[in-house]
């Protein structure tokens, strides 16, 4: 299988859905001629022109909003907000919008947009561009949010998403864009949305990893198995909506004890949502409480050392799996 | 309303048919709005109700100079924009009445009106969130190399919003063929134009962002029509979008619930003197184009299709308590995973699942009975005491009952 960085595969994905389908068309700043702030669409505008290829101003609200109404007119526009925390200035449009229009009109009109867009801690960027949204997008009924976080599925999911006649909130990683990963040949490698992966099979402890946590997590788990003979399953959900919520329970009915790791905030985070589904579903499988591995509950900080212990490395979460093993 | 607009129009309104299908959709609307506010002080409409009286001028103007494949969005004041696309009527009520024969099937209400055959795309409940989706809308038009042009209508409180910047500036830069139309109807909600505007003449503000702007009166369904007209045209023609802004007024509050304190009732009186379907009306009896007597027959004609309206929402379903989770997802071919979590009983279940869950999985469902026994208490189609006593007006000059104040 051929080896690519996520970006390149995330290019390629979005190279082949234009192939594939002329309605779809991308739409973003500095997407275009500067080849996009973190390079995913390199090459793009050369190859289809800029009919299809889109800069835009530094509008955020209303290019979500145009992608929101050229899709319900049946183009499948595939918006880039630079990073994630930008996406907040048109969250009206997210959310009263793109994710509402086909409930509260009774399904006459469809959106089949997607927005990616990177997050993430680790560039020392400060409390304005290093956050991790997930747990709100995915707190809104009528987005679907993808989390890829190896190379496959960043190309993966992308294409499905593409085709999806849903709204997407397709969250893409900083760190990741530079990692390279197997990606399976031929342009009709889709991921199926609300199929977790499981990254490695244990029967000792569950640990679902989300976004760039997942890879965090199959590191935990090897260092689990090598120090502490502790054999670790992890389950990367891939997408928070869907939620591949029957994988998660069949491995912690397996397990008995079961960890989430997330970089964003603890308070209404997607641990706190998946805690609480195990426990209404699971609750006499559990030989420990769920435990929550998060990042720090505040504006990220600048400075270096600072913002390393602002989100969770390897270390806590082998400490947070041990922990369930404890005497409680 | 002089001979030299009527030269300019494609429509010609010494055609009597033509005439009449203006004057009718203009009272239709009047009808309409007047009925539904006394169906929402018979509590059969509930939540906002918006109404859209003494602008029916700015509507069907706009309406006219459209063609059957451009689209029309507007704002939470939409009854009439659906009613002017050609919405039935039956539909629009029901709506109103929450009920499943709704255009939006009841999940919409009064300020989210729908129909995409007849390319109506939404009233919208944030003000200035619609800008960007018309814009949208223009450029699909434009990447798929069709003809079509969209109409944006949105209020002069929308004016301060970012969208009006960014989404002038992008349909420019783009060449979209949209035609931006504000109804200056000189409030946003109770805050005068002069208190929440700097620059009042707000057809010069789209200069800054390449769109040209021009003022018409939103009184009078011929200049509307005119300078909407144009407008299309260009965007169609030269792709290049304008800024319309119709000077207009609304005779009732700004939703019903409106002690109307910001404004006199001696300005609303001077404004209700313009009555825009009253002049429409008694210029074509001065004309010779409808002989004097036939507007009172089209009201009573279309008196009685709001009564069907009316009768038809009230005795149509509400949607059935399994069909809560319809349409909150596009959902094809099976799939096991949770799109969407239904806790609001003891039980977790998928939200998708609803429709397959016998009515005792779904938890209690005493508050849609209740509602359902409040809603159907009264029957909407008996007539108040009050209506009685006050006859039913007979003309255009008597449509409108005074401003009323806290009547919601």
């Amino acid at each position: 299988m051929p080896v690519m960085r996520y970006r390149d595969a995330l290019n390629e994905a979005l190279r082949e859905e234009m192939e594939r389908d002329e309605r779809v068309y991308l739409m973003g700043e500095d997407i275009g001629v500067f080849n996009g702030a973190f390079k995913v669409t390199s090459g793009l505008l050369k190859d289809f022109g800029d009919k299809r290829v889109r800069d835009t101003p530094i509008s955020e609200n209303t290019i979500v909003g145009m992608g929101v109404g050229s899709a319900m007119l049946g183009l499948r526009p595939v918006v880039e907000i630079m990073t994630i925390n930008f996406a907040l200035l048109a969250l009206d449009q997210v959310i009263n919008h793109a994710a509402t229009i086909h409930y509260m009109f009774g399904g006459q009109a469809r959106v089949p947009l997607v927005i990616r867009m990177p997050q993430g801690a680790g560039h020392q960027l400060g409390p304005t561009h290093s956050h991790c949204f997930e747990a709100m997008f995915m707190h809104v009924p009528g987005l679907l949010v993808a989390v890829p976080s190896t190379a496959a599925d960043a190309k993966g999911l992308l294409k499905a998403a593409i085709r999806d006649d849903n709204p997407v909130i397709f969250i893409e990683h900083e760190y990741l864009y530079g990692q390279r990963g197997e990606v399976p040949e031929g342009d009709d490698h889709l991921v199926e949305f609300g199929k977790a992966a499981i990254r490695r099979e244990g029967a000792d402890v569950t640990i679902v990893g989300i976004s760039r946590m997942a890879s965090t997590a199959e590191k935990a788990a090897k260092t689990l198995s090598q120090k502490h003979d502790i054999e670790a399953e992890v389950i990367d959900p891939r997408t928070l909506r869907p939620l591949d919520l029957d994988t998660i329970l069949e491995s912690v009915r397996k397990t008995n004890r079961v960890v989430v790791v997330e970089e964003g905030w603890p308070h209404g985070g997607v641990g706190a949502n998946i805690a609480a589904l195990i426990q209404e579903q699971a609750f006499d499988y559990l030989d420990a409480p769920v435990a929550r591995v998060t990042g720090a509950d505040l504006p990220m900080p600048y400075s270096k050392p600072l913002e390393q212990i602002a989100y969770p490395h390897e270390p806590q979460v082998v400490e947070a799996v041990l922990s369930t093993f404890r005497d409680l | 309303m002089g001979t030299e607009a009527q030269e300019m129009t494609n429509q010609d309104l010494s055609d009597p048919d033509v005439a009449r299908a203006w004057l009718r959709s203009m009272i239709l609307i009047r009808r309409f709005e007047e009925r539904a506010g006394e169906m929402y002080a018979k509590a059969k409409v509930g939540g906002f109700l918006h109404l859209a009286i003494g602008e029916e001028a700015t509507i069907v103007g706009a309406v006219q100079a459209m063609r059957d494949e451009d689209y029309l969005i507007s704002t939470y004041r939409s009854h009439g924009h659906a009613l002017a696309r050609g919405a039935n009527p039956d539909n629009v009520m029901a709506e109103l009445f929450g009920r499943e024969t709704g255009v939006s099937k009841g999940r919409g209400g009064s300020m989210h009106m729908f129909d995409f055959k007849n390319r109506f795309m939404g009233g919208y409940g944030i003000v200035g969130g619609n800008l960007p989706l018309a814009a949208g809308m223009a450029f699909a038009s434009d990447y798929k190399g069709l003809d079509e042009v969209t109409v944006c209508v949105f209020g002069d409180g929308a004016s301060n919003q970012g969208t009006f910047g960014e989404t002038l500036n992008l349909a420019a830069l783009w060449n979209l063929p949209i035609v931006f139309m504000v109804t200056n109807n000189q409030f946003g909600m109770g805050t005068a134009l002069a208190r929440h505007s700097a620059v009042t003449e707000l057809h010069k503000r789209g200069d800054g962002f390449g769109v040209p702007g021009v003022r018409c009166d939103g009184m009078d369904v011929v200049d509307t029509y005119t300078t909407m007209r144009e407008a299309i045209r260009r965007a169609r023609e030269e792709r290049q979008p304008v800024l319309v802004e119709a000077m207009t007024y609304r005779f009732r509050g700004h939703s019903m619930a409106d002690p109307e304190e910001y404004r006199t009732k001696e300005q609303v009186a001077e404004w209700r003197e313009r009555d825009p379907i009253v002049s429409f009306g008694r210029a074509l009896v001065e004309q010779g184009t409808l002989p004097d007597g036939e507007q009172d027959q089209m009201d009573q004609e279309i008196i009685k299709r709001i009564d069907d309206a009316v009768a038809f929402a009230d005795r149509s379903a509400f949607p059935p308590p399994e069909s809560l989770y319809d349409h909150v997802y596009v959902l094809e071919g099976d799939s096991d995973s949770w799109y969407s979590v239904d806790e609001r009983s003891a039980g977790v279940h998928r939200g998708e699942e609803e429709r397959n869950l016998p009515a005792s999985a779904r938890g209690p469902e005493d508050a849609y009975r209740d509602a359902v026994t409040v809603a159907e208490r009264e029957d909407a189609t008996a007539p108040k005491p009050t209506e009685e006593a006050q006859g039913a007006p007979s003309t255009a000059e008597s449509t409108e009952q005074p401003a009323q104040g806290g009547n919601g």
